[in-house]
């Protein structure tokens, strides 16, 4: 029966994608129109092709296939994005590679947005899809609630990035930073969220443990805090139900304020209570000890949901938002340093009485790093929200050079660690192909790093400082031109350190594909210190 | 029912029973007899690696 419901579905969405191509106004919302068109087509078939079919028992295991699906999607995913960080990178460096072949599409506008959106949520938020799905069983003791809701959340989240990266070449956006998709993408993404809630809290409450391990704590305010910001910052009204432009219902500040409140917490809950219920299953997993402090685990969590929701007017410094706004948003920034780095503590000492295995094991060291990365970042973060320092900081390469510190450095090398975790774990090996690439990765990642951050300091602090220099007359010394003159040298620095960065990857994809689908035995781990 | 009652709402008894919970949640982490709670939490990552618990053992689950 639920088949034949299934195959009216997929008919008639089929059928409505094909009529809304027809009266498309623009051409972003004609391709997502056959897009949606061809998948609802081919589900269609391949329902009709399977209905009836006997259905095996039911399993009652851990559902890992959903999870395996997620690593490959998540590797896939850092390649594309980082690749688009690359060439946007040189894009800057050198104008001419705005290809003229591909004006309208290629240039710089168009492709940054799909590089933090890649990144963010395509590379990031796969990952956190998949490590919620592995930890929340294996903490709960109980397979996953929901059936093939699991696999609808995997699926639709992938609708959701294609949707979504297509819209930004063809030129729909809502220009709002990290929520650029038009209206009917968000429809779609609000849909797919509310599926991941269900079944992460379904799971929750059949769990075997007594106690909600702490991550699963994390992981619950990452899903429910993303719902309501995603939600209220993209209440907006389409022009036609045939096209893809839409009109926000705020206006002015009011727009500016919930844009950085969801912009912030976006950060605040996506990229880091996120990324730290990976920490706080993986560090421990890894280290093969319990967390140093879980009381401290437990302040962390409360203190980080009580104070991060306040951070965003500090985006909104010396601009139409009232000063008192502005003055909360930086006062609760720089009491946000606290838990962020007892939280921080917490991690790094998990690993007491177990320093040697820094030395013994690169995935400890990825974790090590990602956590001093988070301690940086949360350090220089507070700093920047301060009105004195952000008047030099804001609008500068500063602010992007904070951004990728702690994105490449706490989100990315916390997934690394957490995808080297996860592999030998999910097809069944005994370990990794070879631990020497691991730390390849590593150094090649760290120091990609480094340039980044470096170069993005001195570049960023170079321009604000240009940029307010004034004369005995009063008059300003540098035009905006000479500024983006100056700033070259660095910016092939950049660039250089985003490509090491990319190759780390590049060759982590090729050892975790090793480690699934190859036959090698595995190598010897270095011996620990005894 | 306008802005101005919810603002008043929202910065007198809004704001204590938020604080309260805040500093309750101190508390209620440190309060006497909570480290064997807090032990067993911690250790529950190293229970069940390889299947959910059984409904027989709920606490070893299958064979690690």
């Amino acid at each position: 029966m639920w088949d034949w419901i299934k195959i009216a579905v997929w008919g008639i969405v089929a059928l409505l994608a094909a009529l809304a191509a027809n009266f498309a106004r623009d051409l972003a919302y004609q391709v997502h129109a056959i897009l949606v068109m061809l998948i609802a087509g081919g589900m269609f078939v391949w329902t009709v092709r399977h209905t009836d079919e006997p259905k095996g028992a039911a399993e009652t295991g851990y559902m890992d296939g959903v999870i395996r699906y997620g690593v490959v999607a998540t590797a896939f995913w850092g390649i594309a994005g980082f690749l688009v960080g690359v060439i946007i990178a040189f894009q800057l460096a050198f104008p001419a590679l705005n290809l003229e072949i591909l004006h309208g599409f290629g240039n710089f506008g168009r492709l940054r947005p799909l590089h933090t959106s890649a990144v963010i949520f395509a590379f990031g938020g796969n990952a956190l899809i998949a490590t919620s799905f592995y930890i929340v069983q294996r903490t709960s003791a109980a397979r996953l609630w929901g059936g093939n809701l699991a696999w609808f959340v995997f699926w639709g989240y992938q609708v959701f990035i294609v949707l979504a990266a297509t819209g930004y070449l063809l030129g729909a956006t809502q220009s709002k930073e990290y929520a650029e998709p038009e209206w009917y993408v968000d429809l779609w993404l609000t849909v797919v969220w509310v599926a991941y809630l269900l079944v992460f809290l379904g799971t929750i409450i059949k769990r075997k443990e007594p106690h909600i391990y702490v991550a699963n704590w994390f992981f619950l305010s990452f899903i429910i805090t993303v719902a309501m910001l995603h939600v209220v910052n993209n209440l907006t009204i389409p022009v036609s139900i045939f096209g893809s432009k839409s009109v926000i219902v705020w206006a002015g500040v009011q727009d500016a304020m919930t844009q950085w409140w969801y912009g912030h917490n976006a950060v605040g809950f996506f990229l880091t209570a996120g990324f730290l219920g990976m920490m706080y299953y993986f560090v421990p997993k890894q280290a093969g000890k319990p967390v140093f402090s879980y009381k401290l685990s437990i302040i962390h969590f409360w203190a980080l949901i009580f104070l991060y929701i306040w951070a965003g007017p500090h985006h909104l410094h010396y601009t139409a938002l009232p000063d008192w706004a502005s003055t909360l948003g930086m006062v609760f920034s720089v009491i946000l340093w606290m838990p962020s780095w007892g939280g921080m503590i917490n991690g790094l000492m998990t690993l007491s009485g177990a320093w040697d295995k820094i030395r013994t094991d690169p995935i400890i060291r990825m974790m090590v790093i990602s956590l001093g990365f988070y301690g940086m970042s949360t350090f220089e973060g507070p700093m920047m929200s301060i009105r004195a320092v952000n008047s030099l900081s804001h609008y500068t390469d500063w602010t992007i050079g904070h951004v990728h510190s702690g994105a490449l450095g706490w989100n990315g090398m916390i997934t690394f660690a957490a995808l080297y975790f996860l592999t030998p774990k999910l097809w069944n090996k005994t370990g990794l192909y070879s631990l020497k690439l691991v730390n390849w990765h590593f150094w090649l990642a760290t120091i990609g790093i480094i340039l980044y951050a470096a170069s993005m300091w001195v570049t960023g602090i170079m321009e604000g400082l240009m940029w307010r220099e004034v004369d005995a007359n009063g008059f300003l010394v540098n035009s905006f031109a000479d500024t983006v003159a100056a700033k070259f040298p660095m910016y092939i620095v950049r660039g250089m350190g985003g490509v090491l960065y990319l190759t780390g990857a590049l060759i982590m994809c090729y050892n975790l594909w090793m480690t699934a689908f190859g036959n090698r035995v595995p190598t010897a781990v270095a011996t620990p210190a005894e | 029912m306008n802005y101005h009652i919810l603002r008043e709402i929202a910065d007198s008894w809004v704001l204590l029973a938020l604080f309260v919970f805040f500093v309750g949640v101190f508390f209620w982490a440190w309060r006497p007899g909570s480290r064997p709670v807090h032990d067993d939490a911690a250790a529950v990552p190293f229970r069940h690696e390889n299947g959910p618990a059984s409904v027989t053992n709920p606490k070893s689950g299958e064979p690690r």
